[in-house]
């Protein structure tokens, strides 16, 4: 019991294991240890998105909000896992198209919640703006909807209507 | 430590396109920031670095009885702990203006949060835990917190013994500048009024809350130098502020532009430069320092918070007669840019209108708040949410439409400034407001018709689902504003590119270096757009920023697609003059054109102005490069008088009026921006996409001010909201759509006619906002942001 642990997982596909402090968040191992820095650090209080990755495919999470040593065995992937070698993720190439970022700080964060968020309405996962009488299946992609699910994004630079235009394009 | 170590992102692998100026190119740097692969200030790692971390103080004004560092340097891990006194030079103060802020604390803190002591430590955790060993006492004092306290018979002088260039004019040493402007005669004017209106406004404390905190890496050099990786505004300024603290030679602190996280004037002041590059001098090793959000609110200046008491007169037709208005602005503890931002509160008071009787003044503080300085707006933010407020009262109280009455009164081309400075360009204030008047209105109260289905999420509350629209009334407001462009009051600004143009691989290539801080305003995108008009190649390399050019200036006051756009545009020029003469050179015999026709560069070719080609680029380069470095100016300004306000101030002005529709739950006090339109005059949109995108995230941040944005400051002078819980920017779901109506309107003093543009958006979109929730309830409603307690009452 000194306070730290062996993790191991994947991390876009690559294994990482590591004996870590009990108390290192995700996004410090990310960023700290495995040298994964796409996903930011803009508040560590999971107020503001930039940190925003994927777990076992496409479950959004706040890195900064979990510990490394409750993750043992997942599948994480960050914004540096979306594209397919040289080819963007169609969400990595309709932010390009859009414009839909200016200092780019918020974007690896933007980008993940949007993939995730694209992959919940497809599966049929409401909002709390979808109406109650919608019936199961894919949830449409409404400027309502995108703004609903990505609302936990903070970008600053004020780029939100290019990115409701870029999620929207890949949405649909 | 896994990893590579990351360096600042090259971005000189080139971006190959066609298009030139006025093509909506997409970002060089676009790629990299979706992949996650381009590198921010807080992204810098190197072999054997420490971290760095600030102490800072918890009082608000107080005196240092003393400072014991010995339980933080026996924590094993602490490599450093500095204070004041381990500073190595004389020179132990920096600052923008006035050089009175202190590296670390001098024995006396001057507000909340000021730096104290710096450790190093091999863990970022580690240096945060030495932090909290260092036993620091301090003997509170009284603060100083707003005029009156400020000005107060007995008041704490905040800088005794100012040497600065504007302490022998101000009428006490408290206030950091005062400038006056006097033209006309206000009081004779007055008397022609059938109508005058009073008004006394306020403006709370707005942060730029960029999202990637304040950061860099400093890495000591082998000839006893430093290498500083920093997100900044401008590498040049740092520079000057820091080498002399450091005691090296500027050439031996070599700054280099790491991506930079949104800056919006934040960026302008020094935060932990010289503190990183201290701690790497003293220990050897690269040190990194990085604030967490909690630090960053306390890191950077602000926006000054201001009170603003105003006159109008009007004729019962609807001129204005006179204005009169008094301007305070609270500056914190140190200057920063609190000079530049009296002059623009005061030179840009009137706002985009015609009023030849004038009378103004203008202040800004030294108390014990946070300091304040630079935030996109920059002076002109505070001005026009009174100004316009006046203008919707006076047409009020004429009975006239709010619209029609700024038509009336707006200022165009050849309208005297109340600095008496001729506006010598286009000024469409009045097109503007029709354009934006002209855009269709969002549906009416669609919960009415709508019934059963009421689309709650629309409504104030929204989510919450706390109305169905009992209790929601709309209202639509209108404002416009003015700011000026560029360095204004006689300030030497200028920006250098440097351009080379070789041939690679068979290709004409043009290299654009520039110190040019790109913040995501997408100066390096016109840049290469310029380069492949001006020298007619598809192949643009856009070479890192760094102090190994000239200065570019700071990417703020709307100046750098002006500046060191137009910089990059002179220098091709002379490039491409370069290139024709190498071609006389080499081809002049074979074609007579060389010699009698006007030679262009396009499409990798030269060729003449009727478009008959002479020769390839490449060949008339041949091995030779043609490398150059220029400087490039505006035409100078002059300093307002002292006494009159008079003079030739500023370079340019910019225009953009906002149409606001909300809605308001009334019972709540909730707000919802239905909808937020722009008009603005670019001049030349260099890349439409870009300008399209800079107005709405100025109309943004100007929302976020109208309803949500404040640093509370309570009368301890002490920061309560460090936080974005609990201080609010607009979320996607806060900003509502944005159309944007470009006009082009060429400024023939600007290159291409372009005019600046980012901040002129920032200005009219929060009384835009306050006028529609002022329509919609009937409130006066005198500051922002405005809370939901100013709209109920309780």
């Amino acid at each position: 019991m000194d306070g730290t642990s062996e993790v191991g997982l994947r991390i876009n596909g690559k294994p990482f294991s590591r004996v870590i402090d009990n108390r290192t968040t995700l996004l410090d191992l990310l960023r700290e240890q495995a040298g994964v820095t796409g996903p930011k650090k803009g508040c560590d209080h999971g107020q503001c998105g930039a940190c925003t990755v994927l777990l076992d495919g496409d479950r959004r999470v706040n890195a900064c909000l979990l510990l490394a040593v409750s993750l043992d065995g997942a599948d994480v992937t960050t914004v540096e896992g979306l594209a397919d070698g040289d080819r963007l993720h169609p969400v990595q190439q309709a932010f390009v198209d859009h414009d839909g970022f200016q200092c780019g700080f918020c974007t690896p964060g933007q980008i993940c919640s949007a993939v995730a968020a694209i992959a919940e309405a497809r599966a049929g996962w409401p909002s709390v703006v979808t109406p109650p009488d919608t019936p199961p299946g894919p949830v449409e992609p409404t400027a309502a909807e995108i703004r609903e699910r990505m609302s936990g994004n903070l970008c600053r630079c004020g780029a939100y209507v290019n990115i409701v235009a870029a999620v929207r394009e890949v949405a649909r | 430590m896994a990893g590579t170590t990351r360096t600042p992102t090259n971005l000189t692998q080139g971006a190959k396109a066609d298009a030139g100026i006025g093509a909506s190119t997409l970002r060089p740097d676009g790629t990299l920031k979706v992949t996650g692969e381009f590198a921010y200030s807080s992204d810098m790692w190197h072999e054997d670095m420490l971290w760095g971390f600030t102490l800072r103080s918890p009082h608000a004004h107080a005196r240092i009885l003393s400072v014991d560092t010995s339980d933080a340097l026996a924590q094993a891990g602490v490599y450093a702990v500095l204070t004041h006194d381990d500073l190595p030079t004389e020179h132990k103060k920096y600052g923008l203006e006035f050089t009175d802020t202190p590296v670390l604390a001098d024995g006396v803190v001057r507000h909340h949060g000021e730096p104290v002591a710096l450790v190093a430590a091999d863990h970022p955790e580690t240096a945060r835990r030495a932090a909290a060993k260092i036993k620091v006492e301090y003997e509170e004092l009284p603060v100083v917190h707003d005029e009156a306290s400020a000005l107060a018979e007995d008041a704490p002088l905040l800088h005794p013994g100012r040497d600065d260039h504007h302490a022998h004019e101000v009428p006490h040493p408290n206030i950091v500048h005062r400038q006056p402007i006097i033209r006309g005669d206000a009081n004779a004017a007055a008397r022609r009024a059938d109508v005058i209106v009073t008004g006394e406004y306020e403006v709370g404390m707005q942060d730029q809350a960029f999202l990637g905190p304040e950061s860099g890496l400093a890495v000591p050099g082998e000839d006893g130098g430093v290498d500083l990786y920093v997100a900044t505004q401008w590498l040049h300024s740092d520079l000057r502020q820091i080498a002399p603290v450091l005691g090296l030679p500027e050439e031996k602190v070599r700054m280099t532009l790491s991506g930079v996280g949104g800056a919006f004037g934040g960026r302008e002041d020094l935060s932990m430069q010289i503190h990183a590059c201290l701690l790497a001098l003293r220990t050897g090793k690269p040190v990194k320092i990085v604030y967490n959000r909690f630090e960053s609110f306390f890191g950077h200046v602000h926006r000054h918070p201001a009170k603003l008491w105003y006159e109008h007169g009007a004729t019962r037709d609807g001129k204005l007669t006179h204005m009169k208005c008094r301007i305070v602005l609270d500056g914190g503890a140190y200057a920063s840019a609190s000079p530049a931002v009296v002059g623009n509160a005061s030179s840009l008071s009137v706002g985009p209108y015609v009023i030849e009787d004038v009378e103004i003044e203008a202040v800004a503080l030294y108390t014990n708040n946070p300091p304040c300085g630079a935030m996109r707006g920059f002076g002109a933010v505070q001005a026009c949410f009174a100004y316009e407020a006046q203008m919707d009262k006076v047409a009020a109280e004429l009975g006239m439409d709010p619209v029609e009455f700024r038509q009336l009164n707006a200022m165009t081309q050849g309208t005297i400034m109340p600095t008496g400075q001729v506006v010598d360009s286009p000024a469409p204030v009045a097109e503007l407001l029709r354009r934006v008047k002209a855009l269709p209105l969002p549906p009416e109260n669609q919960w009415e018709s709508a019934g059963q289905t009421a689309d709650v999420r629309a409504l104030p509350g929204g989510l919450s689902n706390t109305t169905h629209g009992e209790g929601v009334v709309r209202g639509v407001g209108y404002a416009v504003g003015i700011k000026n462009v560029g360095f204004s009051e006689g300030f030497d600004d200028y920006s250098t590119a440097r351009v080379r143009l070789e041939v690679v691989a068979g290709e004409p290539v043009a290299t654009v270096h520039t110190a040019m801080a790109e913040v995501g305003q997408g100066g390096v995108t016109v840049h290469a757009q310029i380069a492949r008009t001006e020298l007619g190649v598809q192949q643009v390399t856009i070479h890192p920023a760094d102090t190994q050019v000239g200065s570019a200036g700071s990417t703020s006051a709307s100046r750098q697609t002006y500046m060191t756009g137009g910089a990059v545009k002179n220098t091709c020029e002379a490039v491409r003059d370069k290139a024709l003469q190498l071609g006389r050179r080499r081809f002049g015999t074979f074609h007579p054109a060389w010699a009698t026709a006007e030679l262009l560069l396009e499409g990798g070719k030269v060729v003449t102005d009727g478009g008959e080609v002479l020769a390839d680029l490449a060949d008339v380069l041949g091995d030779d490069v043609v490398d150059l470095e220029l400087e490039f100016r505006h035409r100078p300004t002059e300093a307002f008088d002292i006494v009159t306000g008079q003079g030739f101030g500023h370079v340019q002005y910019s225009f953009a009026a906002h149409r606001a529709v909300v809605e308001v739950d009334t019972e709540l006090g909730l707000v919802k921006v239905v909808e937020l339109a722009c008009a603005q005059d670019v001049g030349k949109a260099l890349n439409p996409l870009s300008v399209v995108g800079q107005i709405q995230g100025g109309t943004t941040q100007g929302l976020g001010l109208a309803v949500m944005e404040e640093i509370i400051v309570d009368p301890k002078s002490k920061v309560r909201n460090p936080s974005f819980t609990d201080y609010l920017i607009p979320t996607i779901l806060d900003t509502p759509t944005i159309p944007v109506d470009v006009l082009e309107l060429a400024d023939d003093h600007a290159p291409y006619g372009l005019r600046g543009i980012g901040e002129a958006p920032t200005l009219s979109s929060t009384p835009a906002v306050v006028s529609a929730i002022r329509a919609a309830t009937g409130l006066a409603l005198k500051r922002v942001p405005v809370r939901p307690e100013h709209i109920t009452g309780v």
